[in-house]
């Protein structure tokens, strides 16, 4: 791992904003260098290239995506791209549903916690897209569990809501060429888990706080 | 290299945007100096804004009319581009449209200025209102949502109609033969841009000062009977004030003039109607003061191709 930013991932980005025509507002907090988690709503695979490159040069160097291990790596250059280019963290999805036990289940989640708690070290930031999957952009899907846990886990992380505007349109689920249509990122307030608040609580309220960062209407 | 550098007339018409560039820059400094009221200076901002915008556009515009025929087209292409993607991003579109989107940013577009460039007039003519058309609808079909179907099919086409096809004739004045005028057309795209802007901004101005009773409320809350009949026969002397940089009388000049001011309006009230209801003010924010690339070239996407045809008609032998 290094601070320095791979020329691929700063062509990428240049790329995707030219396509996306990204305009960034951050309407609940600014650009800050402390860690942060960002989590956003998943409509499109441009979802992290264009998030990160919503994000101030300087901060590029330290956010990283969290992505799919099982489509990340289903090819070389997509795995050069996610782990060279942009230095993700690849998780495995779906470990849990696959434990054939309940303390498998709990194991196998407590390492992707782990995973990710490391992966933020003492200077990373992360971009998460906790609903595990890409939606089809007409409205926020439930939350993983994972963002509650990680919250717990590293309490002085900062959670920062974001919300990718029609990158469902510019290049949706099954399509190869993108349209440029024109994409809005929007950082909303930062949130932290309540004290004693419950984890399903938590997690809606989460979504909500994606949910409500929308500007422009549904098709 | 540079076709239209020897052209003096050509230099006269800068000349004049340049001068009247300058005048409303003081003018718009002094209206900040000598503002009263907390009510006007927002409309004072909005103004030195949008002078600020016209220096930059005037810039852009004057070096790609300098390159020629090849600058003209990449630059309204261009701005096709950019409309239609303000368009598009803001007229609702489903899932089963994006092929057919696609092939509207990339083939439908793109094709329309090539053939201007290859000056193949009657396929240009024809490819978006009769190929396109057919097109549009058939490969919506094919992907295979026919929820909302026709609105769908005709947001699509209108988008192409306006920002590609009716706009491109803009630059394709530059393929007309019009006798006696060889080599001097950029000026005729001048005299266009100059004639259609200039109508939009003395509607504005004329609005501003003695605006009262509104034409259509609901569209658009700007518009006025004054600001459009001032705005209108200012801009229609403006126009025939310009025939010495025309193939035009002075007569003809103001009779031209007059025709792409009353579309200009048009093409604003249509694209305004448009706006209300999708429930926007701007198609964008691209340009300061003014809103997005679409608000600008609302006018111009409708007066560009009835000129074009009225000089042909007339005109080209």
């Amino acid at each position: 791992m290094n601070d320095r930013i791979h020329p691929f991932a700063n062509l990428l980005a240049a790329v995707a904003r030219g396509v996306t025509g990204v305009q960034v507002q951050w309407a609940g907090c600014e650009p800050d260098e402390k860690q942060r988690i960002y989590f956003a709503n998943h409509t499109s695979h441009l979802d992290f290239v264009v998030l990160w490159s919503g994000l101030p040069p300087d901060l590029r160097a330290h956010t990283r995506p969290v992505a799919a291990q099982d489509y990340w790596e289903s090819s070389a250059l997509r795995r050069y791209v996610v782990m060279n280019v942009f230095n993700a963290v690849l998780v495995q999805r779906g470990v849990m549903a696959q434990a054939k036990s309940p303390e498998e289940a709990r194991y196998a989640g407590r390492a992707l916690i782990e995973q990710m708690a490391a992966a933020l070290g003492d200077q990373y930031s992360l971009i998460l897209f906790p609903e595990g999957t890409r939606g089809n952009g007409e409205k926020v899907g439930s939350f993983r569990a994972g963002l509650y846990h990680l919250a717990l886990r590293r309490p002085d992380v900062e959670l920062v809501p974001a919300y990718l505007e029609n990158m469902n349109r510019i290049l949706p689920k099954g399509e190869v060429l993108p349209v440029p249509m024109l994409s809005l990122l929007t950082f909303g307030k930062p949130l932290q888990v309540e004290p004693g608040e419950e984890k399903e609580m938590f997690l809606e309220r989460a979504r909500e706080a994606v949910s409500s960062l929308r500007r422009i209407g549904s098709a | 290299m540079l076709p239209a550098i020897h052209d003096a007339k050509l230099a006269w018409l800068y000349g004049g945007v340049l001068f009247l560039l300058v005048v409303s820059t003081l003018i718009g400094r002094w209206l900040k100096r000598r503002r009263k009221s907390e009510a006007s200076r927002a409309t004072i901002e909005n103004v030195n804004a949008r002078i600020r915008a016209w220096w930059k556009m005037c810039a852009i515009f004057a070096a790609a009319i300098l390159l020629g025929r090849v600058g003209s087209l990449i630059l309204f292409g261009l701005i096709s581009f950019l409309a239609l993607r303000e368009y598009m991003t803001l007229v609702p579109t489903r899932r089963g449209d994006h092929r057919t989107l696609f092939w509207s940013f990339f083939v439908i577009m793109p094709l329309q200025y090539f053939l201007i460039g290859i000056q193949w007039y009657g396929f240009f003519a024809i490819m978006i209102p009769v190929l396109a058309f057919v097109f549009v609808p058939t490969s919506i079909a094919i992907a295979g949502d026919t929820a909302h179907f026709l609105e769908r099919a005709a947001k699509i086409q209108f988008g192409i109609m306006v920002c590609a096809y009716c706009l491109s004739h803009a630059p394709a004045l530059l393929l007309l033969k019009i006798p006696g005028y060889e080599g001097q057309d950029a000026r005729l795209l001048l005299y266009l841009v100059i004639v259609d802007q200039m109508s939009d901004v003395l509607q504005f101005v004329w609005g501003k000062l003695i605006g009262r009773n509104k034409i259509a409320w609901r569209v658009s809350p700007n518009k006025t009977w004054e600001g459009f009949f001032g705005g209108v026969l200012s801009a229609t002397a403006l126009g025939a004030a310009l025939w010495w940089a025309t193939p035009f009388t002075p007569l003809q000049s103001a009779g031209m003039s007059f025709t792409i001011c009353i579309l200009g309006f048009c093409g604003g009230l249509v694209m305004s109607a448009i706006k209300r209801d999708i429930g926007i003010k701007d198609f964008g924010r691209v340009i300061e003061g003014h809103g997005g690339i679409l608000d600008r070239i609302d006018s111009l996407c409708f007066a560009a191709p009835i000129f074009f045809h009225l000089v042909r008609y007339y005109f080209v032998p």
